[in-house]
This record gives structure tokens, sequence and C-alpha cells, in this order.
């Protein structure tokens, strides 16, 4: 894998600079590569990881999960209507699946009433869509990697040890 | 009362000085609430992964709570075989050449209490680590200190061994990689120091604890050269590279009759490791390998990134290839270890270990472990390098 690569999918919050350092390469090269890895749509852009439940993050914090049957079409499988599903901002993601039903998707609103009516109003209704399922998340315990308030804590190790 | 109870102690204990590292750990614990960036723990940094600790917690509510064998359970003693096989190159029978030991500090405990006569004399390399010299003098054997130099990386080498063996040496102590200085050895020096040990007869106790954590070249053990297995302990664990330092687990490898005789003093004076202990350490060993090279990366880049700066700081410092501490001189301040290490803490708010914690031939050296985050590294370094700014400007 790509070393700048492989920096970013640690997940580290490192800057630019640190990732020289650590792959002895200038700034400028760093750069270089990411704008490369963008270039090729490898690198699709950065989003914070926050944690919802704290209410100065908690903005659009109303999120669910949507199981959607729909029709496939004849030439092009499910791609049509998934990429169109897609679309809409309030999808964060969306997947094809294997299994019970079609495609997954995240959504996210500011508000219950706003989630609810995307669902019921524009992604129901849409054509080719048979069913949906919508589950509402209530509570997130690892967030993309990040495990939230395990109450774990690091005080008790000693400052100076052999 | 407190001084008339001294009477009771006994003669060998009460001339025992206390750990160097004691008194700085206290120093710094008078400073809790402050801001202090700890260079001076001797542990990972990382948290003892999860697979790990739910096994234990599995074990715990299957009601594994009873007493195993003397030895260790087989399955953890067929996974420690089969362990020391692949990354060491040398053969032990779980049945009868492995013990597992509430840490390798218990192992070598028992390997002096095992193999050491009063008056009998074991040579160690030093600066090292700080029970060493204390282990020997706890059976009334003699100690017999090794230097290593700067110049050298802190390798130990075969003509210094030579110009400190004196005739009765019995054992000889290793820890490759070092705690403190992180060296290491060559295959050609180990290959020197394994014939001196042959030539000398011997007994080799290798504490090889940090050897998974190696960052240039591969780790040699000297169990691995022809003829040395059967003179030698290797003594491993699992604190550093599987981060479980709290856990208290070890082994020790060897001959079927000096694991025999180490085993009679684990029976009387400890029984068995922790069963829950044993449990997490199998499951470290069958599933941790992934674990251990992520953690290995990380304290890589953290050493790259500590000597450099020690480094452009005007603070010699070596690459150690092995383990997470640098040594660095600090000669170039004017100052003694000690106050340098003081200072600092007083001033920057950065604990750092003077090296005469390690014995005398750490004399103007520091330690610094890198096993903390990246960005606090960086941190420190920066206090450090404000820290010399003022005491240079202080100084002129």
């Amino acid at each position: 894998m790509n070393p700048v690569l492989k920096l970013l999918v640690e997940g580290g919050s490192l800057t630019t600079a640190q990732m020289a350092q650590i792959l002895g390469l200038s700034t400028e090269e760093v750069d270089r590569q990411l704008e490369q890895l963008r270039k090729e749509k490898i690198f699709l852009g950065w989003r914070p990881v926050l944690d919802l439940s704290n209410e100065s993050a908690a903005a659009a914090a109303v999120r669910a999960v949507i199981e959607v049957k729909i029709t496939p079409e004849r030439g092009g499988g499910f791609n049509r209507l998934a990429e169109r599903i897609s679309r809409f901002d309030e999808v964060e993601s969306a997947y094809l699946m294997s299994g019970g039903y079609d495609l997954l998707v995240f959504v996210r609103g500011s508000s219950l009433q706003k989630v609810a009516a995307f669902v019921s109003e524009k992604l129901s209704t849409i054509e080719g869509v048979l069913s949906t399922s919508t589950h509402f998340m209530l509570r997130c315990y690892k967030e993309q990697g990040f495990l939230l308030d395990t109450g774990e804590s690091q005080a008790s190790r000693l400052t100076v040890t052999p | 009362m407190s001084e008339n109870s001294r009477r009771w102690i006994a003669n060998h204990i009460a001339t025992l000085p206390k750990s160097g590292i004691r008194d700085f750990f206290e120093l710094v614990a008078k400073m809790k609430g402050q801001d202090v960036i700890s260079l001076g723990v001797g542990e990972p940094d990382f948290v003892t992964p999860w697979h790990v600790r739910e096994a234990a917690i599995f074990a715990l509510e299957r009601g594994k709570t009873y007493y195993t064998s003397n030895l260790g359970t087989i399955e953890l003693r067929r996974a420690i075989s089969k362990y020391v096989g692949e990354h060491f190159s040398v053969g032990y029978r779980p049945e009868d050449q492995i013990l597992v030991t509430v840490g390798v500090s218990e192992a070598l405990d028992l390997a002096f209490r095992a193999f050491c006569n009063p008056g009998d004399k074991v040579m160690f390399h030093q600066p090292c680590y700080v029970s060493y010299h204390p282990s020997i003098t706890l059976v009334h054997g003699v100690g017999i200190a090794v230097p290593t130099y700067a110049k050298d990386n802190f390798a130990l080498t075969a003509e210094a061994l030579r110009a400190a063996w004196q005739p009765g040496a019995k054992i000889l102590m290793l820890n490759l990689p070092c705690n403190p200085t992180g060296g290491t050895c060559s295959r050609e020096q180990l290959q020197k120091i394994a014939d001196f040990c042959r030539e000398k007869d011997l007994l080799v106790l290798s504490d090889e604890i940090y050897s998974e954590l190696t960052f240039e070249g591969e780790h040699t053990s000297i169990a691995s050269f022809p003829g040395m297995a059967e003179r030698t302990i290797f003594l491993h664990g699992f604190s550093k590279a599987f981060a479980m330092t709290g856990w208290r687990i070890g082994y020790a490898c060897g001959p079927a009759v000096l694991i025999d005789a180490m085993m009679k003093v684990h029976q009387y004076a400890m029984m068995c490791a922790s069963i829950i202990a044993q449990e997490g350490a199998l499951e470290a060993l069958t599933h941790g390998w992934e674990n251990v090279l992520r953690m290995r990366e990380q304290y890589h880049r953290r050493r790259d990134l500590i000597v450099r700066r020690f480094n452009e700081l005007g603070l010699a410092c070596h690459l150690p290839r092995g383990s997470f501490y640098a040594f660095p001189n600090v000669r170039s301040t004017g100052m003694s270890e000690k106050d340098f290490a003081v200072g600092l803490l007083n001033n920057e708010k950065v604990a750092v270990v003077p090296g005469t914690a390690f014995g005398e031939n750490g004399t103007g050296h520091v330690r610094a472990c890198f096993a903390t985050s990246y960005e606090q590294i960086g941190v420190a370094c920066d206090r450090i390098g404000r820290y010399l700014a003022s005491a240079s400007r202080k100084a002129s």
C-alpha cells in the first residue's frame, strides 16, 4: 500500500508535516502524493469523527439505517436506482447487500421528523422501491474505530518505572 | 519503635540500596496534577489488546480460578515452545524444558537462587536493568559489571567481557536489546560472546524481553548458536511486545535439569503463575502477532523522531536498534545526569530517568522512554529544547 495512504488509513490525527517526518519525505512531497491519490479517486476527502452524543457536536445527530428492497432493472441491475438514492444529501452511505434486502442506506438528519419525512416522502416513493425498513440509531459505542466513553483510564499508570 | 525494629532485618537486605529509580519516582509523584510528560516509564503506553483481555474474562466466566501445574498449563507451554521455535530458532520441549513464571523478574530470581552459590561470580553488562545487580546480591553472589559504551551503540563486546572476567566467574547475564540503552549485538558479536562463554564454561541467563521490538535486522538469540542451548536459560515474557506488564507473566526455557532446579524454587516460593494471566498469555501467543507488529511500527516511528530531535538539540544519542528507550548523552549541557533530569522536571515538566539509576556506567546519560504518543514526544522535545536554551542562558 502507498505509505501515505497507509498513514491515512491508520486514522491518527497526523498533520502532513508529521507524515512527512515519519516517512522521511518533504511536506511538499506528501501534499503531492495526497493530491495524486485524490486525482485517482482513491482518497476522497477528510471527515471528522465526532461523538454525536455530545450536544455541541449533535447538529445533525439523528441517524437511521434503512433496509431497502428494490426492483433490479434489465441491463443495469441495482445500480441506477442505488445511485439515484445515494444522491440525496440525507444519505451518508449506501451499500448493495447480499441477503434479505438489497440496499443498506445510512441517513442523517437534524430531527426525527426530518429523517422520517425523507423515508416516507422521498425514498419510499421512488419507483422501483418495493419496501423500506427503518432503524433509528439510539446510542453509539464505537465510531469508525474510536471507542466512546469506555471508562478506561491510564490515570493509574505510574509515571516512572524501571 | 521503628528504629528498634531494624535489628530484625537481614544484614544483606539492610545494606542493599533502594533502586535509584525510586527516588526519582517520589519526585515525579509530588508533581501529580501538573502537566508532566513522562518519558520515565518502562512499559508500553498501549493497553493490552482487547482480544487478550476478553480471553481472560472468558476464562474467569468459565470458572478458571484454580492452581495450575507448577510449570504452567501444558497448553501455554506448547504455545511457548512453538513460538520460541519459530521466532528464535531454538527447540524446547513443553513437558520439561519450559517453566511459566510471574514475569521475567521471577524467572531471573529463580535462576539466581537455583544456580548461584554464595560467593559465585555473575557477570552482567552495565548500564542495565535496575534489578540485576541487587538480585545477585540477594543470593550472596558477587556481581561483575562489564561496561558497554555509547561508541559501540551500547553493544556488549567479547573484548570488554574478557577484560572484566575474573577466575570463578560462573554466570553471564545478558539483556539484549537492553533496558536502558537499547543496545543489541550483531550476530558476529554474539558469536564471539558465545565462544567466550564456552571457553570459560559460563552459564548464560539471557533476558530477551525486548526481542520483538528490534527495529533493524533480525533479533538473534544466543541460545540459537551451536552448543549454546545446553548452557543458556532463555528468559522471555509478555510484558513488552504484547503490552501485558501488569499481568506479570513470563517464562524460562532451558535444559531440563536446569529448568527442574528452577522449578524446585518456584514450587515452594510461588506455586504457579496466575491462571488468568496464563490464559491471557495463551491468547496473545495464538492470535496476537498482528498487534505486536502494529505496536512495533509505532515504536519505530517514535524512535526515529526522538533520536533525531535529541541529536538536533545537541544531546548526542545513538540509534537504539531495539527496545523503547533512547539513552542520550547530556554531558554537553555541563550538568550531571541527575541535575539535568531534576531541572528538566522542575522547569519544563518532562520526566526522564538519570542514567546512573542503571549503574555507574550510565553516568552522563538519561533514559527517555518513547512508549508515549508521537505528538507527546514532539511536545516533550520542544520543552527539552526550551530547557536547554534557558540553561545555557543562565550559564553564560
